[in-house]
């Protein structure tokens, strides 16, 4: 099975074989090194570096598998898009849960110990 | 390179084949973009429980089977670059290839639902479900638990331990374990049914090197479950 580009005469980008393995071969291995950090206490920063793995994980897939690196830009602006608003998303709700974390742990509180105290 | 031969493969609406690859991925890529905001939701969600409560889900996590969970992402993994050679197949013009590889894919996603079948009806016999299920043992009042499964369940003697209010915590937790890996789940389970039926157009000959769009896409879908796998697997099964 030869691997030249010239073969494929339709439209689209052929990944060459050796990358299509080294891409799989590298996902796996970030998922054993994923596994290990997670089982390790990392001092608060376990979080960061499982997402961190996480997204090195899902830029090798977007880019190579899903063949963004050779696709037209704008396939790629969608998906940045997409991220970008979930990112807004989930920014914007935590922290305003935050902000009113402290009267619902107080309500909850209340809650809590009012059978006890009637 | 515009033809004024008429190709049966080409649409009458677009110019070339070129064209038309090119608006039926943009017309994918919309659509993975939806997808990618529908699960969002059930993110935050995800989010904004483990920020207010961290404590629940560290002490969650470990009803969580870790190596069952890895085990699934190495068959989705594996089924994604099965996937990704399949269309790699195609363009090359390897049919019975082609349908070997997509074959693979399936069976890797088969066993992805059976490995997850199995994590499923653990958690049910031991009642380790969301605080509304009737099988759960996760109530505030102890009192409501099924007795049939508090006698069984080898966690009930710890958990009718914990304070009501960390119990109901936790059935929150379960509650989004199973949206999160439930809707996963309902797409893997679409995913096989797109890639069968690729693999019934392939046998039947519907593909070329200059048409092959369908493999493509389905093979774009493909990916997106495995990478919403991705950050599935850190953040249920891997919170220490």
């Amino acid at each position: 099975m030869s691997n030249t580009h010239d073969e494929h005469s339709g439209p689209g980008h052929v990944l060459p074989m050796k990358m299509l393995v080294g891409t799989f071969v590298a996902l796996l291995a970030l998922t054993v090194l994923t596994v290990i950090t997670g089982k390790m206490s990392l001092y608060g920063f376990d979080l960061s570096i499982a997402m961190l793995i996480a997204t090195v994980k899902a830029t090798l897939v977007a880019m190579i598998f899903m063949h963004l690196k050779w696709d037209r830009p704008f396939n790629g602006y969608i998906f940045l898009v997409a991220v970008l608003f979930v990112g807004m998303f989930l920014a914007y709700v935590v922290a305003d849960t935050k902000e009113y974390q402290p009267d619902i742990k107080g309500w909850t509180d209340q809650q809590i110990s009012k059978p006890a105290s009637e | 390179m515009s033809s004024d031969h008429h190709d049966p493969l080409l649409a009458h609406h677009f110019d070339d084949m070129e064209q038309q690859f090119d608006t039926n991925k943009f017309g994918m890529w919309v659509f993975l973009l939806t997808e990618i905001l529908f699960f969002s939701g059930l993110f935050v969600a995800y989010a904004v429980y483990r920020s207010n409560h961290s404590d629940v889900f560290e002490y969650a996590s470990q009803y969580l089977n870790t190596n069952l969970g890895a085990l699934n992402t190495i068959v989705l993994l594996l089924s994604s670059f099965t996937a990704a050679w399949a269309v790699r197949a195609a363009q090359l013009g390897q049919n019975g290839l082609v349908t070997k590889l997509l074959g693979v894919t399936v069976l890797c996603a088969f066993g992805f639902m059976a490995i997850k079948a199995e994590e499923y009806s653990h958690k049910y016999h031991e009642g380790l479900l969301w605080g509304g299920a009737e099988h759960s043992i996760f109530k505030v009042d102890t009192n409501t638990v099924d007795p049939a499964v508090a006698e069984h369940s080898e966690y009930w003697s710890e958990v009718k331990e914990l304070p009501p209010e960390f119990r109901r915590q936790i059935g929150i937790f379960f509650g989004i374990y199973f949206c999160l890996t439930g809707l996963h789940g309902i797409h893997v389970i679409i995913g096989i049914i797109v890639i069968l039926w690729l693999m019934r157009r392939n046998v039947r000959g519907d593909f070329s090197p200059q048409k092959y769009d369908a493999i493509d896409l389905g093979a774009l879908y493909w990916h997106l479950v495995d990478l919403i796998w991705i950050y599935l697997f850190p953040l249920l099964y891997l919170i220490s």
